[in-house]
């Protein structure tokens, strides 16, 4: 069968849409299918995220924008997978779009139904803490903004009809079946919360002030039912005494939750109980906890950060009972303290960390599409890439196939694009729409002529200013020869009359009095591209989000503000100028840096579609850390698949791998990159061109100073245990005794390794099941087992591996004793407990290369974090992606993680690569910084402000020493030009002259 | 009280001040929308313009808005550690440190120039942020300090 360019994702959460952007972005044609009637998922719902207490709508809203604009992204809301037939390469799915009974085409989303709407029905945005009207949207910045009647709720009294003045509602619309033809499909369906049973003993449902963790999410938020007021329900009281319980639903083995750890609930739960301090200084949170999990990035810090800055404590129990205390409603909560004494302690509130499940139709989605589940009912997926499904062509991302948080999603999300493009490349390109303009209108040095367009957006705008009056006086301004006032600008129709409109009045600067320009701009921008207008000839004043509806009660005023601003976007109009975007072409072959896993994996994918490849590894084998692990946890034969993809790499003809190399220089930028490479034992030089870098540089295992590690021959690392174990050389042992963050989660080296508890586990299983009798002892500090990794845990405790806690403060001594060692541990029942043993296995962390990285870091521009690993763009949202654009990061070099984690983000980061790869050239933003040479006195204060090393000093043939300005590198922030005290640099699109009209001329 | 200072009392009770806003594309402006969103009310006297970074706000635009007659500037960015461009508004913090000794050195009042920090979710904050310019501003009376180009 035929392959076919086109892919399917089914879920529009962060997971979806970023799977969706990466695609549709390398030149597939996407069907982005959505249950619900919004797209953005759970992420949408959250106020703030961990651990840099980001603002979760403010990151995640420009990318549901970006999906739902996007001309190659087809989004469906409201849908249900009907059936799925084909193969890898050219599936056939019947999709039913249920009808919203508004028409999606036409509604502008102004909400006049919603205000009209006579009966209420529970809002599922606020998780039901406030209510909305029958006709709702999800939430004000919903995408796509588009009303839904609740026909549950719906009285079919007809007033929303009346008042819809774009006449969207359509009470008849009926449901749609449609057939999509697509290559590959990804699920992206997310998860659902574990809901406590009605029966439970934590009174969830029974007392008020016990809620669930996305209900305080809720709460916190400033778009949530107390406008981000931290109140109890009952009472509407601040809860000074909160105490958050952890693992509800998770790591639970009686049958009421789950057995599995949900992974990401310790980190929620530190910030929710961070932000509820944040937001009002008299909250005193209390955590109770089992082990506290925070093994991802820079996690280990946020954890500290909100016991010593925020106050926040926290207490290692699981509680015994919780009881409300009739007369205030505060509930008492009975547990045993680590010491073993029993408390009892009242708290105003409680708030449940609740786990996440498998999404409620995974039976249903599993069935459908032909894919197995695992134990736990998520979907079952392969032991080395944990985006690819049990059928082939079929991928899954995000919390679908195991609990995760957003970066983790994110990079799975474009590891599964990644995937795609292995499966489907000969296709790109051949189902996408590419536009095709009128050629620009030449304006330059022609008089201004200026058009404005005001808009009434249903009553929004028109109801509070009076709109006839400012188009009258926007008439009046000089320069402009036509004023026009509209319903709805933004609407289809209102775009013809524009572009008719250019053409009629010779126009030649355009304005739109609307709403705000964060949203509608580009939607302006392109209608008069379309019309033959350079896309910047183009201001908007916002008069709705910024005036309307801020001065609701005061009209006179606000349209005398109305006035103001619409006056000042004709000021600025007069000075624009059209403006070039900048064309940069692409080479398209990829330089990987190192040669272990990730590299490999990365370099694999590329090669695998046709792009020519350079793999740079400096030791003189490929393989890197994996060398020396034999297995994963869950079982993956390591050394089999390592041997596997070293021949693969070698015998591939797109890959050119330089082994004992040394990178001397990278020079350039996106698309155009130039390298040498020093290879060999000749000391060869060899240069190549490239249009994108992959850094996956990996890490390397802390060398222990402490527990007599190299002086004492019984005192071993993991990694050698493991070798041992492997080659039978352990079997006269005894008695084992691990400890757990050597090197790790210290003064010294704060963070987590991630992957010590897993290869202890793993490497406490192996040896018990080779030598029954033999006794381990593990001496940890948290066990952070997250995931299904959990099930590990549980089956070491089962087969008689001891796993003792100790304390930070206390470290276990190691004493020699003729031919064994005696070991002694401080309990946190301040019991000593000697433990005589023939072997010490140190789990050693895992640390950055530092130099090596600094001089990477340093060629490539990119940053580094306190702890020498690399830094990517955005620690939520561009997992793989570094700020300097074309350069992307996998693996270790990242932080401490899996195997697994590993391949995914290598995937990914090739799929980020494949949306400047697949194109021959890529356009850059045009609104930079331009030097004015005659002004400039090479002074070089703008050089030290850019934060993208975008300007730099030459000598000028006529000016001497000036500034100049790589437009490829500059984003155009104006830093340089705030800063410039002779006036010579501007910003495109932001001009001085620009500013100054504005604050000026008050005609 | 004659009849002149009552007079100048009511014009004072009346008299709303004009006040231009330097608003950063990514987080102040965003909160200022979000204040829209929620229909947060605040007083009608400010006007924006929107610069792509507070970092992009030349000493001299608040200068020149004095002179220009505007009785106040506000000018917002991101919080520090947040910007956009990564460092832009840490170098409009340095530098408008210096500028509001020098405008202080000129005889302007403190409180005339402001700058604030409001992120994109922070709509009741900008709001309120804005309700405290306006009072200070009014306070102090329209700007007599230059005289009015309109």
């Amino acid at each position: 069968m035929e392959k076919v360019g086109a892919v399917m994702v089914i879920g529009a959460g962060i997971g979806g849409s970023q799977a969706s952007l990466d695609l549709a972005d390398s030149g597939y044609k996407v069907y982005l299918i959505e249950s619900s009637t919004s797209i953005g998922g759970v992420m949408a719902q959250l106020d703030k995220t961990f651990p840099t207490n980001d603002c979760a709508m403010c990151i995640v809203s420009p990318k549901l924008v970006e999906t739902g604009r996007h001309q190659n992204i087809d989004l469906s809301i409201n849908c249900k997978i009907l059936d799925v037939s084909g193969e890898a390469g050219n599936f056939n799915i019947k999709v039913l779009k249920k009808t919203l009974y508004i028409n999606p085409e036409k509604c502008t989303g102004c909400g006049v139904c919603g205000q009209e709407c006579p009966v209420e029905a529970i809002d599922i945005f606020n998780e039901g803490l406030a209510k909305y009207a029958a006709t709702s949207v999800k939430y004000p910045q919903a995408v796509p903004l588009v009303y839904a009647i609740n026909k549950d709720y719906c009285i079919g009294c007809g007033i929303c009809q009346g008042v819809c003045k774009a006449k969207a509602v359509e009470y008849d619309r009926e449901d749609e079946e449609v057939d999509i033809n697509v290559g590959a499909i990804i699920l992206a369906p997310g998860f659902d919360e574990y809901i406590p049973p009605e029966a439970n003993l934590y009174g969830y449902g029974k007392y008020k002030n016990v809620v669930t963790s996305i209900e305080f999410e809720r709460i916190l938020s400033a778009s949530g039912p107390y406008a981000g007021r931290v109140l109890r329900p009952s009472d509407g009281d601040i809860p000074e005494k909160l105490a958050f319980l952890q693992c509800i639903g998770s790591r639970d083995y009686t049958g009421n939750g789950q057995p599995y750890c949900s992974s990401v609930c310790c980190m929620y739960t530190a910030k929710e109980a961070v932000i509820a301090h944040e937001h009002m200084h008299q909250i005193k949170p209390t955590i109770f906890s089992m082990d506290v999990r925070a093994y991802g990035k820079d996690f280990d810090k946020y954890i500290i950060r909100a016991q010593e800055e925020y106050g926040v404590q926290y207490i290692r129990s699981r509680i015994s009972s919780i009881k409300e205390v009739p007369e205030t409603k505060d509930l008492r909560i009975k547990y045993e303290t680590e010491d073993g004494k029993v408390m009892e302690e009242d708290f105003n509130m409680v708030v449940l960390a609740v786990g996440l499940n498998p999404p409620n139709d995974n039976v249903f989605l599993a069935e459908k599409f032909g894919i197995e589940l695992n134990e736990f009912g998520f979907a079952k997926t392969d032991k080395f890439n944990p985006v690819q499904t049990s059928r082939s062509g079929i991928y899954a991302c995000g919390a679908f196939s195991s609990p995760k948080d957003i970066p983790d999603t994110v990079t799975q999300a474009s590891a599964a694009a990644g995937c795609v493009n292995q499966l489907l490349y000969e296709k790109r390109g051949t189902l996408i729409t590419e536009k095709t303009l009128p050629p620009e209108i030449y304006v330059n040095g022609q008089p201004p002529r200026i058009g404005v367009f005001i808009c009434h957006c249903g009553i929004n705008i028109g109801g509070y200013v009076d709109v006839p009056d400012v188009t009258k006086y926007a008439t009046t301004l000089p320069n402009v020869v036509m004023a026009d006032r509209n319903l709805y600008t933004c609407s289809a129709d209102t775009q013809t009359i524009i572009k008719d409109k250019v053409k009629e009045f010779h126009l030649n600067r355009v304005i739109v009095a609307s709403c705000t320009p964060r949203t509608h701009e580009p939607l302006f921008q392109e209608t008069i591209r379309e019309a033959g207008l350079n896309r910047y000839l183009f201001q908007m004043a916002n008069i709705r989000d910024q005036c309307s509806w801020v001065h609701m009660n005061e009209p006179e005023k606000a349209t005398e503000k109305a006035k103001d601003l619409v006056r000042m976007a004709v000021n600025k109009a007069r000075e624009i100028e059209p403006i070039e975007r900048i064309k940069l072409p692409v080479t398209p072959k990829a330089l990987v840096v190192g040669g272990g896993i990730s590299g490999m994996v990365a370099a694999l994918n590329f090669a695998s579609q046709e792009f020519e490849t350079f793999l740079v590894e400096k030791q003189e084998e490929l393989g890197g850390f994996a060398r020396h692990i034999y297995h994963t946890l869950e079982g993956g034969d390591v050394q089999e698949f390592l041997t596997d993809l070293i021949k693969k790499v070698q015998s591939n003809k797109f890959i050119h791998a330089y082994t004992d190399a040394e990178i001397e220089n990278i020079d350039g930028y996106i698309g155009n990159f130039k390298s040498s490479v020093i290879h060999g034992k000749k000391k060869e030089r060899t240069e190549f061109e490239h249009g994108v870098v992959i850094v996956a540089t990996g890490a390397k295992e802390y060398h222990p100073k402490e527990y007599l590690y190299g002086n004492n021959g019984n005192v071993i690392l993991q990694s050698e245990f493991e070798e041992m174990l492997n080659n039978d050389k352990a079997t006269n042992k005894k008695s084992v005794v691990m400890i757990q963050c050597v090197g790790s989660r210290n003064d010294e080296h704060p963070y987590c390794s991630k992957m010590c508890c897993a290869e202890a586990i793993k490497n406490a299983l192996l040896a018990k099941e080779k030598n029954p009798d033999l006794e381990i002892t593990v001496l940890f500090r948290d066990i952070r087992t997250y995931g299904f990794k959990e099930k590990y845990y549980r089956e070491a405790r089962e087969k008689g591996v001891i796993f003792l806690q100790y304390d930070e403060d206390n470290p276990p001594e190691v004493i020699p004793e003729d031919s064994r060692l005696r070991i002694e541990v401080s309990t946190p029942r301040k019991e000593k407990i000697y433990i005589n043993s023939d072997l010490l296995v140190l789990s050693a962390g895992i640390y950055a290369n530092r130099e090596e990285n600094e001089d990477l870091a340093k060629m490539l521009k990119v940053p580094l974090n306190d702890d020498n690993f690399f830094l990517e763009a955005h620690v939520k949202l561009r997992p793989v992606d570094f700020a300097t654009e074309g350069v992307f990061v996998a693996g270790l070099a990242h932080c401490p993680k899996t195997i697994e984690d590993s391949i995914a983000q290598a995937n990914a980061a090739v799929s980020r690569a494949c949306t400047i790869l697949s194109k021959d050239e890529i356009e850059a933003e045009g609104k930079t910084a331009m030097v004015i040479p005659e002004r400039c006195t090479g002074c070089g204060m703008c050089v030290e402000n850019c934060a993208y090393s975008a300007i730099e000093l030459i000598d000028d043939r006529r000016f001497g020493r000036v500034a100049q300005i790589n437009q490829a590198l500059c984003k155009g922030c104006g830093a340089c030009s705030g800063n410039c005290r002779c006036a010579a640099i501007d910003v495109l699109g932001f001009s001085g002259e620009q500013i100054f009209a504005m604050i000026t001329g008050r005609c | 009280m004659t009849l002149q200072t009552k007079q100048e009392e009511k014009i004072n009770e009346e008299w709303e001040p004009k006040i231009i806003a330097f608003l950063c594309n990514w987080c102040s402006y965003a909160g200022a929308d979000l204040a829209g969103v929620s229909r947060i009310q605040y007083p009608p006297t400010i006007r924006v313009v929107r610069v792509p970074c507070s970092g992009r706000v030349n000493p001299y635009f608040i200068i020149k808005s004095l002179m220009d007659g505007w009785d106040g500037v506000v000018v917002s960015g991101c919080h520090p550690g947040d910007c956009h461009y990564l460092t832009g508004n840490l170098v409009a913090r340095r530098r408008f440190a210096i500028l509001k000794e020098l405008l202080e050195f000129f005889g302007i009042e403190p409180g005339r120039v402001n700058f604030m920090w409001a992120s994109a979710a922070e709509g009741e904050r900008f709001a309120t942020l804005i309700k405290k310019a306006t009072k200070i501003v009014k306070n102090l009376g329209p700007n007599k300090k230059f005289e009015k180009k309109w």
